[in-house]
């Protein structure tokens, strides 16, 4: 479903992603690991566009090449992106939010109404009126997730999705992503809090100055206990 | 004691009335500020084009169907919708094309629109003011309170809180507004979200121009369009913006009412300094509040990936000689050149102080000021102030120039060093103002429009030819000593403070003090300047200090580049030689000039010595 055959980004001067190699397979959650400042999250940013790859980079989503276009329009291609600090709009409400975000479904699928992700997120059907500026961290992170599933991607690219949060909401967001995989979203998430990887991927690659160092199921990771000291412990 | 609360009652009213004008300028301007974060100087030409084309409409109408009052609202409704349309035309064709520009440069593009509307304005309208010849209805007065009130002026009055209230519907009850609002707090994450931003961007240009586009029609019956309407708004504009908090439409509310009443009640109280008036609450507003009344700090603006502010480098060797040989083929001038040669000679000189006073201020540090001119104007009337009242030799003059403006640069320095980013760009345009209002209007100080003349050069001097040598040694050895302060200990803490000013802060640099200090120097050196110009020319007059003349600034500096020391030196030349040559040889200077800035704006992003110093680096190799 995504396929990146060469990735290179640059923040300035400072080379952050080299040749990185990546795909994501249709209806698999894959989970991107690595330690802080390995580059998961400009690899997300690249792919939704926010981030401009450098010339020469290809990603492709399906049939397109997106490598370089706009970030409206790597969107509107059904690629969803929940950035690590949320980036909720303050001013609006949760409803507010949610429009903001809402797109057409493509031909044939269930589109996500606020009703259906209240069901998946019983928290926010509570605030539905309640500025995004005076809710919790972890009310915040489900806002920013049923955002941008109001545009209904097949791809949905979260970065971090567990950060910061009490171990219950963390508990509810691994629902979360389980629920949206049975909805037949693909999912792509960054991610260094190891059980949670275990717990709602299938599949994990290992990101470390850039380039993908390591790919498999978690599983084996598990049980490759020299390949987590080289590249996640701290 | 009875007529006097009557008084005071309709003085309100009229307030009020002028208010609604005000906001809907001010709406529409923060509207665009806030989703586009472009300083739109250009929303004042609006205002003026929604005058000039409802004096057109409305008659037209009268002309077809007699002159009634649903003729004159459907009028001048056309008039607003068409400045819309203008509005939009120019986000499409210009803007759209400059948003990753720096902010400066979207406000210089935005200027050159003012310039490129007003020759327009003038080659379809004609120079005289045009009043709307009004039927009876429109003359109609009411009795308030015993006092006779414009029916005209009543009817306003509602407009503003009627346009408020349908903002308010637009912006909480439709995609279009929620949209809007999101954007204002965040736009890439909108753009993330799948929104396309250029539609959003342009239809926020064409709901903001045509508030503005209403502004002006509506106030047409009570003042005539005329050619001065755009800058004269443009500033009380920017004031209530500010004032009101950016991007914040009940911000824009509330301050256009605090505004219109201080004018009114101002012009019984102090008659002289209505202007003065305006800019101090303005003033005092921002250093209570830095956000504005119902402002918020702006989400720090988040730079494009690979956006690095690079350090200011030294010139490199070749143009040290170019610079040499320059500034000895200036001092021959007496040689080869005529009368008119030597004065544009010694303009030069002038101007290239002034670009490089500001420059020490936006390049090392950081602080951009939109009212440059104040100080350059404050050097001037030093001089001339001191000549008027006390009869003192050019000499002394040439000391009292830099001594007021250093001082006032310390002043209002003191305040401006306290904000930072558009803010702070406002605070110096409003001192600027002040400046400004004190010349225009404090007659028996200043002479006010009529300038003070009889300013001339002690007898040594009056040979162009020695006062051109005079210009040079103390313009550019000025010049050179702000390029020695760059490179000093002083120019590197300035450099530290801007780039990161928490950690200049840890390794014990005084961030404000290092820049108020800069302040001072910069408005030092640029009353030298204006010293220097007020004998050159023999007399002083407000425009030195308008804000055309801190847009010159502006121009000069961003021209040649903010992060190169020659860049204003450069800046000068190529502005003053343009604008020379233009005002010698192009009946419509004005549009030229302004499309010439378009021009630049869209092929130099970052300047011209700086076009030509990366040109030269991808060549030759970094220089440092």
């Amino acid at each position: 479903m995504l396929e990146i055959t060469r990735l290179n980004a640059f923040y300035g001067r400072a080379h952050i992603l080299r040749d990185l190699a990546l795909s994501v397979a249709r209806g698999e959650v894959l989970v991107l690991l690595g330690r802080n400042g390995a580059g998961k999250s400009t690899t997300l940013k690249s792919i939704i566009g926010l981030v401009r790859p450098a010339p020469g980079s290809s990603i492709r989503f399906g049939e397109r090449e997106i490598a370089g276009l706009a970030p409206h329009l790597i969107a509107r291609l059904g690629i969803g992106y929940v950035p690590e600090e949320r980036r909720i709009f303050t001013d609006l409400t949760v409803m507010e939010n949610l429009e903001v975000g809402r797109r057409p479904a493509p031909d044939g699928r269930e589109p996500w109404s606020p009703e259906r992700l209240f069901a998946l997120f019983p928290n926010l059907a509570r605030m539905k009126d309640r500025p995004g500026g005076r809710m919790s961290g972890g009310e915040q992170q489900m806002l920013t997730i049923a955002r941008t599933l109001m545009g209904n991607p097949s791809l949905l690219l979260l970065d971090e999705p567990s950060e910061g949060l009490a171990p219950v909401i963390v508990e509810q967001m691994a629902e979360a992503i389980a629920a949206v995989k049975q909805a037949g979203v693909t999912v792509l998430l960054s991610e260094q809090n190891l059980h949670f990887a275990a717990r709602v991927a299938d599949r994990a690659a290992i990101i470390e100055k850039g380039v993908i160092r390591w790919q498999g199921s978690l599983a084996a990771l598990d049980s490759a206990p020299e390949i987590k000291a080289q590249y996640l412990s701290v | 004691m009875v007529a006097r609360v009557d008084f005071l009652l309709v003085q309100f009213l009229t307030g009020l009335a002028n208010a609604s004008a005000l906001f809907l300028i001010a709406s529409g301007l923060t509207v665009i500020f806030g989703v586009t974060r472009v300083v739109n100087f250009a929303h004042g030409s609006f205002y003026m084009l929604g005058a000039y084309l409802s004096w057109t409409i409305v008659r037209a109408l009268w002309d077809w169907g007699g002159r009634e009052p649903w003729l004159f609202v459907l009028g001048i409704l056309l008039a607003a919708l068409a400045v819309g349309a203008i509005g939009a035309l120019v986000e499409i064709l210009l803007l759209r094309r400059i948003y990753r520009a720096p902010e400066l440069f979207q406000l210089l593009a935005t200027f050159g629109v003012v310039l490129i509307v007003q020759d327009i304005t003038l080659a379809l309208w004609g120079p005289e003011d045009l009043p709307l010849p009004r039927p009876r209805w429109l003359r109609a007065f009411i009795e308030v309170a015993g006092e006779r009130f414009p029916l005209h002026d009543l009817i306003l009055i509602f407009v503003g809180p009627a346009v408020l209230g349908l903002l308010w519907l637009l912006f909480q009850r439709t995609r279009f507004g929620i949209l809007v609002r999101a954007a204002t707090e965040d736009r890439e994450m909108v753009a993330a979200l799948g929104v396309d931003q250029r539609a959003l961007f342009t239809g926020v240009f064409f709901l903001g121009s045509t508030l503005a586009g209403l502004g002006g029609a509506i106030v047409l019956p009570s003042q005539s369009a005329n050619l001065q309407m755009d800058l004269a708004i443009i500033a009380e504009a920017f004031v209530v913006v500010v004032v009101g908090g950016m991007g914040s439409v009940p911000g824009a509310f509330l301050a256009s009412l605090l505004i219109a009443e201080v004018q009114a009640f101002g012009i019984v109280l102090v008659p002289k300094a209505t202007l003065v008036l305006v800019f101090l609450v303005m003033a005092a507003v921002l250093m209570v509040r830095p956000y504005g009344l119902l402002g918020r700090p702006q989400a720090h603006a988040r730079a494009p990936a690979g956006s690095v502010s690079p350090v200011v480098r030294a010139a490199p060797v070749v143009l040290k000689v170019v610079g040499a040989a320059a500034l000895a083929l200036a001092a021959a001038a007496p040689l080869y050149a005529g009368p008119y040669g030597l004065t544009v000679l010694t303009e030069l000189a002038v101007f290239i102080l002034f670009a490089a006073s500001l420059h020490l201020l936006m390049g090392p540090g950081g602080v951009v000021s939109f009212g440059h001119a104040a100080y350059f104007g404050l050097g001037a009337y030093g001089a001339a102030l001191g000549v008027r009242f006390l009869a003192v030799p050019m000499e002394a003059g040439l000391v009292l120039a830099p001594l007021l403006a250093g001082l006032f640069g310390l002043v209002f320095g003191w305040f401006v060093v306290r904000l930072s980013g558009v803010y702070l760009a406002m605070l110096t345009l409003a001192f600027a103002q002040i400046v400004w209002a004190a010349a225009f209007q404090w007659v028996e100080l200043t002479g006010g429009d009529n300038g003070i003349l009889g300013v001339w050069p002690s007898p040594w001097a009056r040979d162009k030819a020695l006062f051109l040598w005079l210009a040079l040694a103390l313009c550019l050895g000025a010049t050179l000593l702000l390029r020695r302060a760059i490179y000093a200990p002083f120019g590197y803490a300035l450099r530290a403070a801007r780039d990161s000013e928490l950690r200049a802060e840890a390794i014990g640099l005084d961030a404000a003090r290092l820049r108020l200090v800069a302040f001072v120097i910069a408005a030092t050196s640029a009353g030298i300047a204006g010293g220097v110009y007020a004998y050159a020319k023999g007399s002083v007059f407000p425009t030195y200090i308008s804000i055309p003349k801190s847009v010159d600034a502006l121009l000069m500096v961003l021209l040649g580049g903010v992060q190169t020391v020659s860049g204003p030196i450069v800046g000068a030349i190529a502005f003053h030689g343009l604008f020379l040559t233009l005002l010698q040889w192009v009946e419509w200077w004005r549009a030229a000039l302004g499309l010439a800035i378009v021009a630049l704006v869209l092929a130099f992003p970052e300047g011209i010595a700086g076009f030509v110093q990366r040109r030269w680096e991808a060549r030759f190799g970094a220089t440092s």
